[in-house]
């Protein structure tokens, strides 16, 4: 079991809808405890010490991803970063860009993440057939529901939008997120839509060919999903559309 | 009609989105890939200086077409030159396309990559600073190579490089182009996903220790020869712009 030690926790504390309020750095010293998780720790510091601290949480098991935040710089999950991972004892907290900012580390994923949705038409389209939701689905081959899966897993954190040096640059372009999403329905044999579809969601500079390849949404995905190979799958697909 | 339809309201008149996206993504990436291959032959070439002068200066001479045209003709090196210019500002106008365009965009993005420490982010960023810098010194370069072909050789390129001061220019462009060339090889190769096999995230760790390999072999043969031409220069500085005789020629005349 690793030492207790003191952790100094800094957090970036901001209300932008209190024209009082400026964005500052406030430090809160406790005690560490075994196994404690960056979430566990914000707990403490809100009912012992600062009942004021807004941060966002659900599951605190790294499944609904409300808890992202900027941690000495990285965006990651609060439930799922260990203090002992931190030798030091120093963090400094941040809530994440790109994000509309509702108060300190708590960030408005949700609107970012409808709008892209929407912009991405992130549902299965088929024209020609009439859905009947009192029928068993149709049967899939298991290789390519576990691919689709794979995708699947995101759970919408806005960790691979905060790393993301375009989107933090460019707040039209879709994003990681926005592009393994049509890559999971260019993939479902269920989606109709041809790459000229896709092309006409996607295919500018806003979507698959304003992305640089940082490959940040890659390596900071919580979820690991393939994102550098799916976004090159479809740049691949997309950039041959005539 | 298109053009002017999707550029007034973001739509063709057929309700899509214009091709062209595509087009200069591809584009971009020809490009690149071109001349950064290109940039290791001529780096292979310049530095045959360091086998001997002969060897330099019969490569210089098979450039030329001597094999077609008696005694070679420098105009071949200009036109290629030339070609290679149209090239590299295609390229530089495709990659200015994803600089930051406003201080706003660059204070947004040099704080993320001060604060996120991410070696991909990192690498893009030496790119575009040595994009950058290329623009200008590079071109002064394939300017000179373009109109003073006919001083390519052991003797001439050494006297440009020392006596006619362009060596500091040459450090640079080296830097910069080493950088530059093999960065963006790797990126290429993950931006398309070309060798990502069954196992991406391995690949790229793997490409990325080549890249590194590539750029170490290339700056090293790069300053080796670059130091070859200064010393030559200095021991001919009293005879600048005096032509190299390949000891063939000079043994013939004794």
């Amino acid at each position: 079991m690793s030492q207790q030690k003191d952790i100094t926790i800094s957090v970036l504390k901001f209300n932008p809808r209190d024209k009082e309020s400026h964005p500052k750095f406030v430090e809160y010293t406790l005690q560490e405890t075994p196994g404690m998780t960056l979430f566990i720790a914000l707990s403490k510091i809100r009912q012992e010490m600062d009942p004021d601290l807004a941060f966002d949480f659900v599951c605190r098991a790294g499944i609904c991803g409300s808890c992202a935040m900027v941690v000495n710089g990285k965006p990651t999950l609060a439930c799922r970063t260990l203090i002992a991972n931190y030798p030091d004892g120093k963090l400094q907290l941040m809530p994440m860009p790109a994000f509309e900012l509702i108060k300190d580390l708590s960030v408005n994923t949700g609107k970012w993440m409808d709008n892209m949705s929407n912009r991405v038409e992130s549902w299965i389209v088929d024209n020609e057939k009439e859905i009947d939701i009192t029928k068993i689905e149709e049967k899939m081959e298991p290789k390519i529901a576990e691919e689709i899966f794979e995708l699947d897993r995101c759970i919408e954190c806005g960790i691979c939008v905060a790393s993301c040096g375009t989107a933090l640059m460019r707040p039209n372009f879709v994003g990681a997120v926005g592009l393994n999403r049509v890559a999971r329905f260019q993939m479902d044999p269920r989606d109709k839509r041809t790459d000229e579809d896709f092309y006409d969601l996607v295919g500018d500079d806003d979507g698959i060919f304003g992305c640089m390849s940082l490959l940040a949404c890659e390596d900071h995905c919580p979820k690991n999903l393939p994102l550098q190979n799916k976004i090159a799958y479809m740049r691949r697909k997309l950039v041959s559309v005539k | 009609m298109s053009e002017l339809t999707e550029g007034y309201l973001g739509i063709t008149a057929s309700g899509g989105k214009s091709r062209v996206p595509a087009k200069l993504d591809y584009i971009q990436s020809f490009t690149g890939g071109f001349l950064a291959l290109f940039m290791w032959g001529h780096m292979l070439l310049v530095s045959s200086i360091l086998i001997s002068n002969d060897f330099m200066y019969s490569v210089t001479k098979t450039l030329e077409g001597n094999f077609i045209i008696d005694g070679g003709s420098p105009l071949l090196v200009s036109i290629f030159a030339f070609i290679i210019f149209i090239i590299f500002v295609v390229h530089a106008t495709m990659g200015i396309r994803k600089m930051p365009a406003n201080f706003k965009q660059y204070q947004v993005l040099r704080a993320h990559a001060k604060s996120l420490r991410h070696g991909d982010t990192n690498l893009w960023l030496t790119q575009a600073f040595t994009g950058f810098v290329m623009l200008f010194l590079g071109s002064v370069h394939l300017y000179i190579m373009m109109t003073n072909s006919s001083d390519i050789g052991p003797y001439s390129s050494a006297d440009r490089v020392w006596s006619e001061w362009m060596w500091p220019l040459y450090i640079l462009l080296l830097l910069a182009v080493e950088f530059h060339g093999t960065i963006g090889l790797y990126r290429l190769s993950v931006k398309w996903g070309w060798f990502d096999g069954k196992n991406p995230r391995s690949t790229r760790v793997r490409l990325k220790r080549l890249k590194w390999i590539l750029t170490v072999f290339f700056l090293i043969l790069g300053f080796a020869s670059l130091v070859a031409y200064i010393k030559i220069g200095i021991e001919h500085v009293d005879h600048v712009g005096e032509k190299y005789i390949p000891t063939s020629l000079t043994q013939g005349a004794i």
